[in-house]
């Protein structure tokens, strides 16, 4: 039975940059507070209402719309800051202030705006998947409207490019010639490889002797667009342990070298950077769904590795209390075995790559090597800020097994010709999960972070097809 | 699958991926340390003289006019017992201050030596319990202080107070935090100082002068001036950059001063202490002989012979 779709077909504006947000304010102190709502609608180019809502999270949330996040020493709450080898900081304090002037910089808004257009194909469409809402429509005709926000139609795949391509260009405003990224899939790895094709950069990527193995044909991808792969053998030979290759590799060369960190994890101003160049994801969500059907999104759903996507999502709509958020992690084989990422459920607070976040770790605060099917959940710590939105309960995080993530990579496959990244079929799992408590017509909009073509060499050694 | 590791295997180094129970090596009990494969004859005497702890170790030294030679080992690697012995050879040896490394499974500060030192130990089963037991034990037979070089997620999983009072407890003086830079520091300031651990923190090619000064007012024990821009690890020579640190911490201070990072010969000593430093730290260099010697108690022989040449430098 075909829904009455009362969306509009969505007209193929370019969507204004990432930036126009903090253009309002002035101060710097003030660029990422997230209280007054008139300065975040305030540049975009329709009417918006904003209904005042219905608090929805837990009391601690009466001051949630007045703290800054991040403050300005890099905390969202009592997590984030920079804890990082001192040789580092001045690096830190360099980015940050960079980011800020950039944030107002006409130029550079203009130029990101274009490339973001021309280059990488935004705006990525918001997709009413009208098979799978018929998928999760109950015997009594009632149930949520799912759609479904297209980044793996952008260049390279995923939304990893949105982050590459403003920190390439903040890079190349710092001077700086080498660039070098940690990648745990690959998407990362090849949308910094990519960048740095397009503008003539040296890069370096390093990469986790095991994932390597795993996602070979990035590996092909990233050389072939120039960049050189380090593999990466140390402790357990995966993300984590690139990450810290890569970290180490900044503090040896720190005076020639940017470090476009992928995802919203890492030192401030990481955290706040990148969500920052993803936040585009959920600014052209918001006027998707006016067009479509005259409101915002009921449920916003996307999987959490790092956060970067997630984050990307939910920026627009974290201070809009009646936009339910859900993150959803690796379980791996389990949440109760120790084969899993599900680092917001089962982890606890500590210090990892220089951010304070929740992570997984053993009773001696070593970190654990996690595990998940999809290299990109394969991180056993977690963004600062997603760990402030659990805390706050602003946000619930729930997880997907290996198993569930298959399930939900043939069944998208087959119900919307769309093949999903591992990474997002963890997202997509959890409709099972979610669809049948939510009300009639609910607007669910899942965060399709990235295509699943990277990922059939990995999936047909557990799916019949 | 299999993993290729570039690190010198030794009879100790197992692949933790091999093993589903990767993370019971890291529950072992106290006990662990107390029954070694070895046991290693203890050598030279008990001391019977307290320890002081790191300002007090400087202050008697420049009286003296010596430099701090000051060694660097990873807890654990080859395993505990050769660490004890270890502490007690450089002790022995005429070493002022000894640094101990805690294994930590992402060391964002370390090079590849060290990194691997780490790996082999924590692959090996050692765990901060099991050093504290052999701390409890060594401590009282050595006379030089001890400084323990700790990331903060260790630190953190014990709870910073817990953790200074449990090193104090044994005998530790002094304390490094690599990955926590002045301003995330006042938690371990506060616990340092209420437990009477010295907070030694790390001054770096790539700090401005007023950040510099910052860091030397709240600096304990001394002043770690980190030689070069990277992690650790030995190097040809020593950044011709570190006279001029030097003397710009020098003029902002009077706390002692040591420099680390990339030291691995006597020439290299001679230098630093040329150039006016207080102290001269070696780790990779010591962590490397240990490693690749043809057994513990080679390694240990090994390692005698080389803290004396490198002691000798100082005269």
């Amino acid at each position: 039975m075909a829904i009455s779709t009362n969306h509009v077909a969505s007209l193929s504006k370019p969507c204004i940059s990432s930036f126009t947000t903090l253009k309002v304010l002035s101060k710097p102190n003030n660029y990422f507070h997230p209280g007054q709502s008139e300065f975040k609608r305030s540049s975009i180019s329709c009417n918006v209402t904003s209904e005042a809502s219905t608090l929805t999270i837990n009391a601690k949330g009466n001051d949630f719309k007045t703290l800054q996040r991040p403050n300005s020493v890099g905390r969202f709450g009592k997590f984030g800051g920079k804890y990082v080898p001192e040789t580092l900081i001045p690096a830190l304090t360099e980015l940050e202030a960079a980011f800020h002037v950039i944030a107002v910089d006409q130029d550079f808004q203009k130029e990101l705006e274009g490339i973001l257009k021309d280059y990488v194909g935004r705006e990525s469409p918001l997709y009413f998947a009208e098979r799978l809402t018929e998928h999760y429509r109950r015997p009594n005709g009632e149930g949520p409207h799912i759609y479904l926000k297209r980044e793996d139609l952008n260049h390279t795949g995923s939304h990893k490019i949105n982050n590459a391509i403003g920190q390439v260009l903040l890079a190349k405003r710092l001077g700086k010639k080498r660039i070098i990224a940690e990648t745990g899939a690959g998407q990362h790895g090849v949308a910094t490889a990519t960048v740095c094709a397009r503008f003539g950069l040296e890069c370096i990527v390093y990469m986790g002797a095991q994932d390597m193995e795993r996602q070979a044909l990035n590996v092909f991808r990233m050389k072939l667009l120039g960049a050189e792969v380090r593999g990466v053998h140390a402790g357990t030979a995966t993300l984590k342990d690139a990450t810290s290759e890569a970290i180490r590799d900044w503090v040896t060369n720190v005076d020639s070298t940017h470090y476009i960190l992928g995802s919203v994890a890492g030192p401030h101003p990481y955290p706040m950077m990148v969500r920052e160049f993803h936040a585009i994801i959920g600014k052209e969500t918001r006027r998707q769904a006016l067009e479509k059907w005259g409101g915002k999104p009921d449920v916003l759903v996307a999987c959490v590795g790092g956060g970067s996507n997630a984050m990307g999502l939910f920026h627009e709509f974290v201070d809009d209390f009646d936009v339910r958020l859900i993150g959803v992690e690796a379980a791996g084989h389990g949440l109760d075995s120790n084969k899993h990422a599900a680092t917001l459920t089962k982890g606890e607070v500590g210090v990892l790559h220089g951010a304070m976040s929740f992570l997984l770790q053993d009773d001696d605060g070593q970190i654990i090597e996690p595990h998940s099917i999809s290299a990109g959940l394969d991180y056993p710590g977690v963004g600062p800020e997603h760990s402030f939105l659990k805390e706050r309960g602003r946000a619930e995080y729930h997880s997907a097994t290996d198993d569930e993530a298959l399930e939900a990579f043939k069944r998208v496959s087959r119900l919307e010709g769309i093949i999903p990244a591992l990474e997002t079929s963890h997202a997509l799992a959890y409709l099972e999960k979610l669809c049948p408590s939510l009300p009639d017509k609910t607007k669910v909009v899942v965060s399709c972070s990235g295509r699943g073509d990277k990922d059939v060499h990995t999936a047909i050694k557990y799916l019949q097809v | 699958m299999a993993i290729a590791f570039k690190s010198p295997t030794t009879s100790f180094f197992q692949l933790k991926k091999n093993n589903p129970e990767t993370h019971s090596f890291l529950r072992f009990s106290t006990q662990r340390f107390a029954t070694p494969a070895r046991r290693f004859t203890p050598m030279s005497a008990i001391s019977t003289v307290p320890t002081v702890g790191l300002s007090e170790t400087f202050t008697r030294l420049k009286k003296q006019g010596k430099v701090a030679f000051i060694p660097y080992i990873t807890a654990g690697d080859p395993d505990l017992s050769t660490t004890a012995e270890a502490l007690k050879v450089l002790d022995s040896c005429g070493s002022d201050i000894i640094e101990l490394g805690v294994p930590y499974s992402d060391p964002l500060a370390d090079g590849p030596v060290i990194q691997a030192a780490a790996t082999r130990s924590l692959a090996r089963g050692t765990n901060y319990n099991a050093i504290i037991s052999m701390l409890k034990e060594v401590i009282p037979q050595l006379s030089s202080p001890i400084a323990l070089f700790s990331y903060y997620n260790p630190i953190l999983k014990r709870g910073v107070e817990q953790f200074m009072s449990a090193i104090k407890d044994v005998g530790v003086h002094g304390l490094v935090v690599p990955d926590v830079p002045l301003e995330e520091t006042e938690i371990l300031r506060r616990e340092a100082s209420k437990h009477g651990i010295e907070l030694v923190l790390l001054t770096t090619p790539t700090t401005p002068t007023e950040r510099m000064k910052a860091i030397v007012e709240a600096a304990e024990g001394f002043v770690y001036l980190v030689s070069s821009i990277g992690v650790t690890g030995a190097r040809a020579s020593v950044s011709d950059r570190v006279p001029t640190l030097l003397q710009d911490i020098k003029a902002a201070t009077t706390k002692p001063v040591a420099v680390g990072f990339g030291i691995s010969k006597p020439e290299h000593v001679k230098q630093v202490v040329g150039w006016g430093a207080d102290g001269v730290i070696v780790g990779s260099a010591m962590v490397k002989l240990l490693n690749e010697a043809k057994s513990p108690e080679e390694g240990l022989k090994e390692l005698e012979v080389f803290t004396k040449s490198l002691k000798a430098a100082l005269e």
